[in-house]
């Protein structure tokens, strides 16, 4: 993983000293709060519904074991002893005090941590596949390239106040997992003819109040280009982007006002003046940072090392459960990828306790080299286990409560915090999550389901991803009254697609039942066993999903 | 106001500022430096290069600096506007001037100009600062050296910190 060497630690430690002096600077009223804020929000901390919240970046979702032992300890000693984890490989603290942050910032940067441009205007955390380095389907591992543009992109003086936040997601693989269409700019690594390796562009993707899957506006950039491919694209949206309202100020709509083709040849053109200049990369300068993703010292397995089959043949049922549902196949033979599910009865999807934080640490450093990746689905995932271990890390895990084995299943559900936190939110999202845990609570019920993603989000902005859920709930706020949409069919891996509205918003009472129903019709629809609820949905469309929700109801 | 210089001698305030704005409809004085807006530079070129003093350029944020960079290559000074202190589109400008088109006079940031968005601006190209009314000069002063460092390049010449790296590894 990157490491810092002393350019790096500077860096962290003199923007906690500058927080530090905005901080006081602040209370001491020689700055306004208008003022304060764009520099309040470019490191992290929102002002929330209770109380400041606190994101600490992680770049790509990789932290060291020594890191999520930090985390644990910020949580305990300036929180209320625990962390939220959320889909943009994050993680967030819900209670610190404003002037407890330096401090805070502080203690993170001696783990090599920061909360720099985790909010604001600006560039935010480069998010990625929580697969890469692993994943048997890789063109080339991206996080060293996410990593060049985290560099490039921290404290850039040039796009430190754009029309509005701008979000990079790269991915190195064939499937995409890190959601590169509803990105800003979504980078995928491709391979021409020649089997020369370069970048395809989607630029414009995005959620919030105007969903829109993003247009590939270059096709194939050669690596050296990507950093000042990545700025020529910059430079068109801090000069071109709506700053007269705030709702229209994201890529997506200057993308869309201009056309994908004008904008694409916008971008062309600024990028033919900087493209020789000196962001081009030299292999030299790739290698380096290759270097630190170099894969860990991996023992040579034997075939008859592999456990997985056995395990699924196994007496032991929730051993056998766990494995087909939480663990993956892994690109070194005799390894395996082992998702830890963050979603159980007892806490909020994405929420850990200081104590698991610490327990995940030891079962990292004993199970798999000492890593840990958040992913965009709220969950962590060990990248390194070895399958002859994996029943001994079952039952770590299972004592930690992160061995639910429904990982990619129904109750695996992505949540914003809704009204119980957030002040932008129009309804809560996390007791409809819950409720629909419980719901779904029986495993076997559970695993007929197969493959369904449910995100839920407390309003428009859309932290919750509703709109790429394959059943998606959005809150909304209806004369007073807490209501929710239901919208199905939306998705964001390949093939990426926006969830489309059912019907007429129901009540908080009404809302479970109909999802359960929504479940139960594509029980009975489904071509076979084998058909997922997505294609189903996509083959029949919202017909009689809409008879099964609705008109039951007014039976 | 008090207007802030930044060069290699560091940061200090400019006790007298040599430049007078003149508006669209007044008629030049007889000598002296002004600036004048864009539109009337555009209009008032061989007029204004005539006069015995200098002329310097009022560029709106939301200008096309590559529209405007040719003409302005020669200019004593260039003063960006900032309306609204989140509004970073002069960042921009500052940038292609000076890297693009060779712009080599005094670039000024006016407008909604704040002690925390001085590093920021200095590493695009500004040089000179006309800090808001009301503003602490002293704090002003020190925001030069909020950071020792930055990762990229700029039109300050810094080099990528990666190319750094490789040159101190050899």
């Amino acid at each position: 993983m990157y490491e810092y060497d002393r350019f790096d630690q500077r860096l962290v430690e003199e923007r906690a000293a500058q927080f530090g002096d905005q901080v006081r600077r602040r209370i001491d009223g020689r700055l306004t709060e208008e003022e304060f804020k764009p520099l309040r929000l470019q490191n992290g901390l929102y002002m929330q519904l209770h109380a400041y919240m606190m994101r600490i970046a992680i770049p790509y979702g990789l932290l060291s074991a020594r890191q999520v032992r930090r985390l644990a300890h910020v949580a305990r000693a300036y929180d209320r002893g625990y962390v939220h984890f959320t889909t943009r490989q994050n993680v967030q603290l819900n209670w610190p005090a404003l002037e407890d942050v330096p401090r805070i910032l502080e203690e993170l940067a001696e783990v090599q941590m920061h909360a720099i441009q985790t909010s604001g205007n600006c560039i935010r955390n480069i998010t990625s596949d929580p697969y890469a380095g692993v994943a048997h389907d890789e063109i080339e591992d991206p996080r060293p390239y996410a990593e060049i543009l985290r560099q490039w992109s921290t404290f850039h003086p040039e796009f430190a106040f754009l029309p509005r936040k701008f979000k990079f997601a790269v991915t190195g693989a064939r499937e995409d997992r890190a959601a590169i269409a509803v990105h800003d700019v979504g980078i995928r690594v491709v391979q021409d003819d020649d089997g020369e390796v370069g970048f395809a562009f989607y630029v414009g993707g995005g959620q919030g109040r105007t969903p829109v899957i993003a247009p590939c506006i270059a096709e194939f950039v050669p690596k050296h280009d990507l950093v000042s491919f990545s700025e020529a694209v910059l430079r068109v949206y801090n000069r071109l982007g709506r700053r007269d309202n705030k709702f229209k100020a994201r890529i997506k709509i200057l993308v869309k006002q201009t056309g994908a083709d004008e904008f694409a040849r916008l971008v062309r053109e600024e990028h033919a003046e900087i493209a020789d200049g000196p962001l081009k990369l030299t292999d030299e300068d790739i290698a380096r940072f290759e270097r630190f993703f170099r894969p860990p010292p991996y023992e040579v397995l034997s075939n008859g090392d592999t456990k997985v089959g056995a395990a699924l043949l196994s007496k032991d049922r929730a051993f056998a459960r766990w494995v087909g549902h939480n663990v993956v196949e892994h690109r070194v033979p005799g390894y395996a990828i082992v998702n830890l599910s963050l979603k159980s009865a007892d806490l909020p999807p994405g929420d850990v306790t200081a104590d698991q934080l610490d327990a995940v640490a030891d079962v990292a450093e004993r199970f798999s080299f000492g890593r840990v990746v958040v992913t965009h689905r709220q969950n962590l995932v060990l990248t390194d286990v070895r399958e002859s271990e994996l029943r001994a890390l079952f039952r770590e895990l299972a004592e930690i409560g992160f061995a639910t084995p429904n990982v990619g299943k129904l109750t695996d559900v992505v949540c914003c915090p809704g009204l119980d936190y957030c002040n932008l939110a129009n309804a809560r999202s996390i007791p409809v999550a819950q409720d629909l845990t419980a719901r779904f609570a029986d495993l076997s019920r559970l695993f007929e389901l197969g493959d369904l993603q449910l995100n839920i989000s407390g309003c428009i902005n859309a932290c919750g991803h509703h709109h790429v859920g394959h059943i998606g709930i959005l809150g909304i706020d209806k004369q007073g009254i807490e209501h929710y949409q239901l919208m199905l069919g939306g998705s964001s891996a390949d093939e990426a697609s926006l969830g489309k509205i059912l019907g007429r918003a129901l009540t908080a009472d009404e809302i479970g039942t109909a999802v359960e129903r929504v479940v139960l019709a594509y029980l009975g629809l489904r071509a076979s066993e084998s058909e997922p609820f997505l294609e189903t949905y996509r083959r029949l469309g919202p017909k009689p999903f809409k008879e099964a929700v609705y008109d039951a109801h007014q039976a | 106001m008090t207007l802030i210089r930044r060069d290699e001698a560091g940061a200090r305030v400019v006790p007298d500022d040599p430049w007078t704005a003149l508006e669209d409809e007044a008629a030049a004085p007889a000598e002296g430096d002004v600036t004048v807006s864009l539109a009337r530079f555009e209009r008032e070129l061989d007029d204004l290069r005539a006069r015995p003093g200098r002329t310097g350029v009022r560029v709106p944020g939301d200008a096309d600096p590559d529209a405007i960079g040719p003409l302005l290559a020669e200019a004593p000074l260039v003063t960006v506007d900032f309306p609204k202190f989140t509004d970073g589109r002069g960042y921009s400008v500052a940038r292609v001037l000076r890297e693009r088109h060779g712009f080599a006079g005094e670039l000024r940031a006016v407008g909604h100009v704040l002690r925390d968005q001085l590093f920021y601006m200095a590493r695009c190209g500004f040089d000179t600062f006309e800090l808001t009314e009301g503003k602490d000069v002293d704090d002003a002063l020190a925001a030069f050296e909020d950071f020792s460092l930055s990762y990229q390049p700029a039109a300050d010449g810094t080099a990528p910190i990666w190319r750094r790296r490789a040159a101190e590894a050899g």
